[in-house]
C-alpha cells in the first residue's frame, strides 16, 4: 500500500456486453480526507463504487481499500469499509434498532457491545425516539440517517456513500452534511458520489469529475473553479438610466464588461478581491447609486459545462436560466 | 446529534457460516412477524383448498380403495404446499435483490452463501408452518396417520427433501426475474398445472391416456403417492398394473426426483444468483 492512501482506484474498467460503463478510472484518496466523485447520471459513478466495494468485479484494473486489494482480499476490504447505497437500503419491516443489530451481528460484533453501539448510533443520528418503529414509517431524511448509522455500526475507517442526499429536502441535506463533516473530523475517509456540484464543493477536499466512464478532471474545488475561468465583479445599479455611465466607469477599471439591462447588472472580469475593492472605490467616488456589488466565482456548474460541453443536470431549461451572463467584449 | 461518535474499531468475533445464516433467518422471520399476512399462502389458502375440495368436489370424486376423499386429499394438498415453497423463496429473493438488501449483505465481511442458505431455511420454516396448519386441519376433517410413527416421520422427511429441491428452483427463478409481480405471474403459471395435472386432487385412472401418462410421471404425483403410502391414506391398495413406474415405487421416485431437481437447479440457481448480483 502506498502510505497514507485509504482508497485507490487503479485503471478500473467495467464493460457490460457492448457498453463501457467505466473506462479506465484512476484516483486515490489520502486517509482521513473526502473525495467527491462528480458526474451526471450514467457517468459511471455507481459502477465505480460497486467495484471498489467488491460488489462488482472489474473487467480490468483493480483497486485498494485500506491497503487491501479488492480482487485479492475482498473479505478484508469488506471488513474495513461501510457502504451506503444509492437507494436507502434499510429493511423497511425491521425497526431502526433491528436494522443496526442485524448488520452488527453479521459483522460479528459481540452482543453486549452491539447493544450499546446501537443506542449510541441512534442517539447520534437523532433516531432514538423512532428506534423501535418499523423503518417503513420513517421519512426520507430519517431513512438516510438510519442507512448511514447502519453503515457505521462497525466503525469502518473508510466509508462509501453513493449519492447520499439524492431526493432529500434542503434541510435534511444540510443536516446530513453536518453529520458527514463530523465523521471526517473524527478520522473517517469518505468517498461520496454526487450529481450536486454544490455538495462536492461543500464537502470534498478533492473532486474527480467523470463523464461517460472517464475521468475528465480532478483537483481541489478551488483548482477546478480556476480552470473554468476567472472570477468576476457584479455591480447592480439602482437606476436604469445610470447603466451607460456605470459601464463607462467600469471599463476604465476592468478590461471586459457586460451589461444586462433588464436586471440593471454589470459584470466585469476580475482577478480577485483587490480588483473588487478597487472597483468598489471607483463607484464610491462616483454619484451612481448602487444596490449591490460583489465578487462572483465560477460555480462548479460552470466547471462542468466548461469540461464536458454539457450541463450536469438533465433539465436543460432550468440550466439555461441559471446560466450567468456571457462576457462581452 | 451532538456527541462525537466512537470511531475506534470494535472487537469482532468470527462467526460460522451457520451463525451468519441464522442471523439472516432471524431477519426473515421478523418479516413474517411484522407481516403475518405473508403466511396466508401456507395457511388460509391451503385450508380453503381442503374445504373446497373436500366438500365441493369431494362428493363426485371416488378415490380408489376403502378411504374417504378427505383422507385421499390431504397428502395432495401437503405436496402442493411444499411445491409452492419455491414461489415463496423466489418472491423473497427478488424482493431483497430489488430493494438492495442483497447488496448491503454482500458488502459485509460474511460468506455470501449465507444469504441464500438463510433464505432457504426461512422458506422451509415458512412452508413447515403450512404443513402443521394442514395437518391440524386434516385431523379436524377426518384425515389420520395410519401407518405408524416411523413411516409418518419418513413421509415428512420425503416432503422436506422435495421442498429443498424446490427451493433451488425458487432461487433460480428469483435471480432471473426483475420484479416480485413477474415472479408471482411466472410461478403461478408453472405451479398450477404442475400440481393439478397429478394425482393430488383426483386419481389418475380417470384421465385420458396421454394426460394420465404425463400426470403419472409428474414428480408431484410421486410425492403425493409416497405420502399416501407412508401415512396409510391409500386404502391399502396397490396401484393398478397399468400405472407408470413412479406410482409403483413412489418413495424411491420422490427421493430420485428431489435429487435430480437439486442437481439441475442448484448449479443454475447459483450461477444466476452470482451473475445477477455481480454486475
Amino acid at each position: 500500500m502506498t502510505r497514507g492512501l485509504a482508497v485507490e482506484a487503479i485503471d478500473l474498467v467495467k464493460r457490460f456486453d457492448e457498453t463501457v460503463a467505466v473506462d479506465g478510472v484512476s484516483f486515490s484518496i489520502p486517509a482521513g480526507s473526502v473525495l467527491g466523485l462528480l458526474g451526471p447520471n450514467g457517468a459511471g459513478k455507481t459502477t465505480t463504487v460497486r467495484m471498489l466495494t467488491t460488489l462488482s468485479v472489474p473487467t480490468s484494473g483493480t483497486g485498494r481499500v485500506a491497503g487491501h486489494d479488492i480482487l485479492q482480499e475482498p473479505e478484508a476490504v469488506r471488513r474495513s469499509m461501510g457502504l451506503t447505497g444509492q437507494a436507502a437500503t434499510v429493511d423497511e419491516l425491521l425497526t431502526g434498532r433491528e436494522n443496526i443489530r442485524l448488520i452488527g451481528r453479521l459483522y460479528g460484533l459481540p452482543m453486549t457491545y452491539l447493544r450499546e453501539r446501537a443506542d449510541r448510533l441512534l442517539e447520534h443520528f437523532a433516531l432514538t425516539e423512532a428506534a423501535d418503529r418499523m423503518a417503513k414509517t420513517y421519512s426520507g431524511g430519517m431513512r438516510r440517517r438510519l442507512d448511514l448509522a447502519v453503515s457505521l455500526v462497525a466503525a469502518p475507517p473508510v466509508l462509501f456513500l453513493d449519492e447520499p442526499t439524492t431526493g432529500l429536502d434542503p434541510r435534511s441535506r444540510a443536516e446530513l452534511w453536518e453529520v458527514l463533516k463530523r465523521l471526517v473530523a473524527d478520522g473517517t475517509t469518505l468517498l461520496l458520489t454526487t450529481q450536486y456540484l454544490e455538495e462536492a464543493d461543500h464537502l470534498a477536499d478533492q473532486i474527480v469529475v467523470i463523464d461517460k466512464g472517464k475521468v475528465i478532471a480532478s483537483g481541489t474545488p478551488m483548482q477546478l473553479k480556476d480552470q473554468a475561468g476567472k472570477a468576476s465583479v457584479v455591480v447592480t445599479v439602482s437606476y436604469a438610466e445610470d447603466l451607460d455611465k456605470a459601464a463607462d466607469l467600469l471599463r476604465s477599471a476592468a478590461p471586459e464588461v457586460y451589461v444586462d439591462r433588464t436586471s440593471r447588472r454589470l459584470t466585469a472580469q476580475a482577478s480577485g478581491l483587490s480588483d473588487m475593492t478597487r472597483i468598489a472605490g471607483v463607484f464610491a467616488d462616483s454619484r451612481i447609486a448602487v444596490d449591490d456589488l460583489g465578487l462572483q466565482r465560477p460555480s462548479l456548474d460552470d466547471v462542468f459545462l466548461h469540461l464536458t460541453g454539457h450541463r450536469a443536470e438533465a433539465d436543460d431549461n432550468a440550466a439555461d436560466q441559471a446560466r450567468p451572463e456571457e462576457v462581452l467584449r | 446529534m451532538t456527541m462525537a461518535l466512537d470511531t475506534h474499531r470494535p472487537p469482532t468475533e468470527s462467526r460460522s457460516l451457520l451463525q451468519q445464516s441464522m442471523t439472516v433467518v432471524w431477519r426473515n422471520l421478523l418479516h413474517i412477524r411484522r407481516m403475518p399476512e405473508m403466511l396466508l399462502d401456507v395457511t388460509i389458502q391451503p385450508v380453503m383448498f381442503v374445504l373446497l375440495f373436500a366438500y365441493v368436489f369431494g362428493g363426485s370424486i371416488d378415490p380408489p380403495g376403502d378411504v374417504s376423499y378427505k383422507e385421499f386429499l390431504l397428502p395432495g394438498i401437503m405436496a402442493q404446499t411444499m411445491v409452492f415453497s419455491s414461489a415463496i423463496v423466489a418472491m423473497g429473493l427478488t424482493n431483497d435483490l430489488q430493494k438492495g438488501i442483497v447488496d448491503r449483505l454482500k458488502s459485509l465481511p460474511i460468506s455470501r452463501s449465507s444469504v441464500l442458505i438463510g433464505r432457504s431455511i426461512s422458506s422451509l420454516i415458512h412452508s413447515s408452518i403450512g404443513i402443521v396448519v394442514m395437518g391440524l386441519t386434516g385431523l379436524a376433517v377426518g384425515w389420520r396417520i395410519r401407518d405408524g410413527v416411523l413411516n409418518a416421520a419418513l413421509a415428512y422427511l420425503v416432503l422436506l427433501l422435495f421442498g429443498f429441491s424446490m427451493i433451488w428452483l425458487g432461487i433460480w427463478v428469483g435471480s432471473l426475474m426483475r420484479s416480485v409481480e413477474a415472479v408471482q405471474g411466472f410461478m403461478f403459471t408453472v405451479m398450477f398445472p404442475l400440481t393439478f395435472v397429478a394425482n393430488t386432487f383426483a386419481p389418475t385412472e380417470g384421465m385420458p391416456w396421454w394426460l394420465r401418462f404425463v400426470a403419472e410421471w409428474n414428480p408431484v404425483t410421486a410425492l403425493t403417492a409416497s405420502l399416501r403410502e407412508l401415512w396409510g391414506n391409500d386404502g391399502g391398495l396397490e396401484p393398478t398394473a397399468s400405472a407408470e413406474w413412479p406410482l409403483h415405487h413412489p418413495v424411491i421416485a420422490s427421493i430420485a426426483w428431489s435429487i435430480i431437481f437439486t442437481a439441475i437447479f442448484a448449479p443454475l440457481a447459483l450461477a444466476a444468483f452470482k451473475r445477477r448480483s455481480q454486475d
